[in-house]
């Protein structure tokens, strides 16, 4: 197996009169189909982590690997299209846009990637959403779902675009024991079912049990890199 | 749709108070530029028209520019000849062979000419004398290149025709003289010769010391009485197209050698006080749509504050930031067009209602329509100046949206 997202040597400083180490000298490899989680207490730079190997934040130094490709020669726009193409996100926070249909926040994506026609990106939706079971709230609004509706609405988005890498922050934060345990159970098997990399970062014990790999952070290091025999 | 300006539409209707408020400053704005620029416009017309139609658009005058070529400069045309301070013959007043230069300038075609004799004469009437100008004219071509036939108001320049010792005369002068059509009064010419001639018509052009010197005779009695047979002084040329006087000018004088001015060289102060004025005028209209993008500005602005969170899940889902960009300014292009769209009409609505305007100017008997111009130049300039200015106005809420980094507004909204 290749690794599809490799850090080398990953240093983010926030810089201010007192720099602040975010992440500090972090290096592993991610293989195709692992679902890792990112564990540690609150500060200790995990969603810094998250963000950088998300192409979402630039490390102050070290490297990315995504898919092969060394990234740190990328401009804004070229780690964007890399985003649009081979990652998808899902936070904390559903993130929806408020006033567009469930329906049209999914399909955004794809229609901002431009490969396939308006009707195939809408079928594309369509059957995203059906297999996290919320085919049925397509027409409605992001507001008139609940909690975890919106963050399995929020999934389908993320795999619109059939990444490589599905990157979450926290999924189950703001969801219920219920919610958050259909969540654990659609990013599982994504991972297992679905062959997808699922790299998520959680406070969540219940969650990181299911993964197959857990990297614990502390003060921006790996303090612990377990992985499932 | 794109989904660019999907999101733009979804925005601008998201806050539609706003949105309106921005695009009734750009409907009145584009409206007033239409409607004054139009009216102002339309009065350059109107003031030019005047001044072109009620003047030749070239006077060729007996004043020869260019001297003849000296017989020694003939005789050694490629010798080292130069003869300083040669001046113009001025002697044999009067345009030197005048039916062949008609021909030569006909032959230019797009234009009519008319050979005229002015001279000075006095008229005498009831023991009152005034002195005048006297111009010779063969009616026919005279009313080709004149408005004096339209500004009649009785008798006409044909009458001179039936009528060889027939006079026209401004109602001015009839005024003063007292005196009204079929009257005889006495020419005597500077000449000295003199004749009784009987008042055929009367004009009234409105400009009063050309209504009060200017006379109009035949064209063989003025020779005669001036003393100058087989003579003119003046070739009088209106073109179909007014505004080429000025080449084609060079053009007759270079032909000719005989002084040729055009309108324009004759009216050059006039129009640039035109130029300025419009100069002043489109500031000032502009100064309304300039005002209305502050509009636009704001509401644009607003938006990017409050869809902060959003552009930066676009972004973190892929939108590159000339995405984010190209939304914003959607977002005034379609305020622009719209508002465009609807000041065109209230515009054009505008124009109508003051084209039915009638105003009296001060010391005029008959009442005028405010002059309007319906050119398409105008709609496509307001429409244009609207777009630029909406552009603009959203071309820095865009820029600053296209700035908003992702992980910044993530970390905070977690």
């Amino acid at each position: 197996m290749s690794a599809v997202l490799r850090a080398e040597n990953l240093v983010r400083v926030l810089p201010g009169e007192v720099p602040v180490t975010l992440v500090n000298d972090v290096s592993f490899a991610i293989e195709r189909g692992e679902f890792i989680c990112i564990m540690g207490p609150s500060g200790s730079g995990k969603s810094s982590l998250l963000y950088l190997l998300g192409l979402l934040d630039v490390p102050t130094s070290g490297r990315v690997w995504l898919d092969g490709e060394e990234t740190s020669r990328y401009g804004e726009d070229d780690l964007a299209s890399r985003r649009l193409e081979k990652l998808g996100f899902v936070f904390q926070f559903h993130f929806l846009l408020a006033e567009f249909s469930v329906i049209d926040n999914v399909t955004l994506p794809i229609r901002r990637l431009g490969r396939l026609d308006e009707s195939a990106a809408r079928a594309r939706g369509l059957e995203l959403l059906d297999r996290l079971g919320v085919v049925d709230q397509g027409a409605k609004y992001p507001h008139q779902l609940s909690g975890g509706q919106r963050q399995r609405v929020a999934i389908a988005r993320a795999l619109a675009n059939d990444p490589l890498i599905l990157l979450a922050d926290e999924p189950t934060g703001n969801l219920d024991s219920a919610s958050g345990g259909t969540v654990r159970q659609i990013l599982h098997d994504l991972a297992h079912e679905m062959g997808k990399t699922v790299v998520a970062v959680t406070h969540d014990a219940a969650f990181a049990a299911a993964a197959d790999r857990r990297i614990g952070i502390v003060d921006g290091k790996i303090d612990v890199d377990w992985q499932a025999v | 749709m794109r989904i660019q300006l999907q999101v733009a539409l979804t925005h601008l209707t998201g806050r539609r108070r706003q949105t309106l408020v921005s695009l009734t400053g750009v409907v009145l704005g584009v409206a007033f530029f239409l409607a004054v620029s139009s009216l102002m416009r339309g009065s350059e017309q109107d003031f030019i028209k005047r001044l072109v139609d009620n003047s030749p658009h070239i006077t060729i005058s007996d004043e020869v520019r260019r001297p003849r070529t000296q017989p020694a400069e003939r005789r050694w045309a490629s010798g080292a000849v130069k003869i300083r301070n040669v001046k113009p013959q001025t002697e044999t007043r009067g345009i030197r062979g005048y039916r062949e230069k008609l021909a030569l300038i006909e032959a230019i075609g797009g234009l009519r000419v008319a050979p005229v004799l002015v001279g000075s004469a006095v008229l005498t009437f009831a023991g009152r004398e005034e002195g005048v100008t006297l111009s010779g004219i063969v009616p026919k071509t005279m009313k080709t290149v004149s408005t004096i036939q339209d500004k009649m108001t009785e008798g006409s320049l044909d009458a001179l025709d039936v009528n060889p010792n027939g006079i026209v005369i401004g109602t001015g002068l009839a005024e003063k003289f007292n005196l009204g059509l079929g009257r005889n009064l006495t020419v005597v010419a500077a000449s000295g010769a003199s004749r009784a001639m009987k008042v055929v018509g009367l004009f009234r052009t409105g400009n009063a010391s050309f209504d009060e010197t200017q006379t109009f005779t035949l064209l063989k009695r003025a020779q005669v009485m001036l003393e100058r047979p087989n003579r003119v002084n003046r070739l009088l040329i209106q073109l179909d197209d007014a505004y080429a006087a000025r080449t084609v000018a060079q053009r007759i004088e270079d032909a000719t050698g005989d002084k040729s001015v055009s309108w324009v060289e004759a009216s050059e102060d006039i129009l640039s006080v035109l130029v300025v004025r419009n100069i002043i005028m489109y500031s000032v209209v502009s100064a309304i749509l300039i005002v209305a993008s502050f509009g636009i500005y704001n509401t644009l602005s607003t938006i990017v504050l409050e869809k902060t969170r959003d552009i930066a899940i676009l972004k973190s889902m892929g939108f590159h930031a000339r995405d984010i960009r190209l939304i914003f300014l959607f977002e005034g292009v379609i305020i622009g067009l719209i508002g465009s769209l609807f000041g065109l009409a209230l515009g054009a609505g505008l124009m109508h209602v003051l084209s039915l305007v009638q105003i009296k100017p001060p010391g005029v008997s008959d009442k005028v329509f405010l002059p309007i111009w319906w050119g398409a130049q105008q709609f496509v300039l307001a429409t244009a100046f609207a777009m630029a200015s909406c552009i603009l106005a959203a071309w820095l809420p865009a820029r600053r949206a296209g700035r908003v980094h992702p992980v910044e507004i993530l970390r905070g909204a977690a």
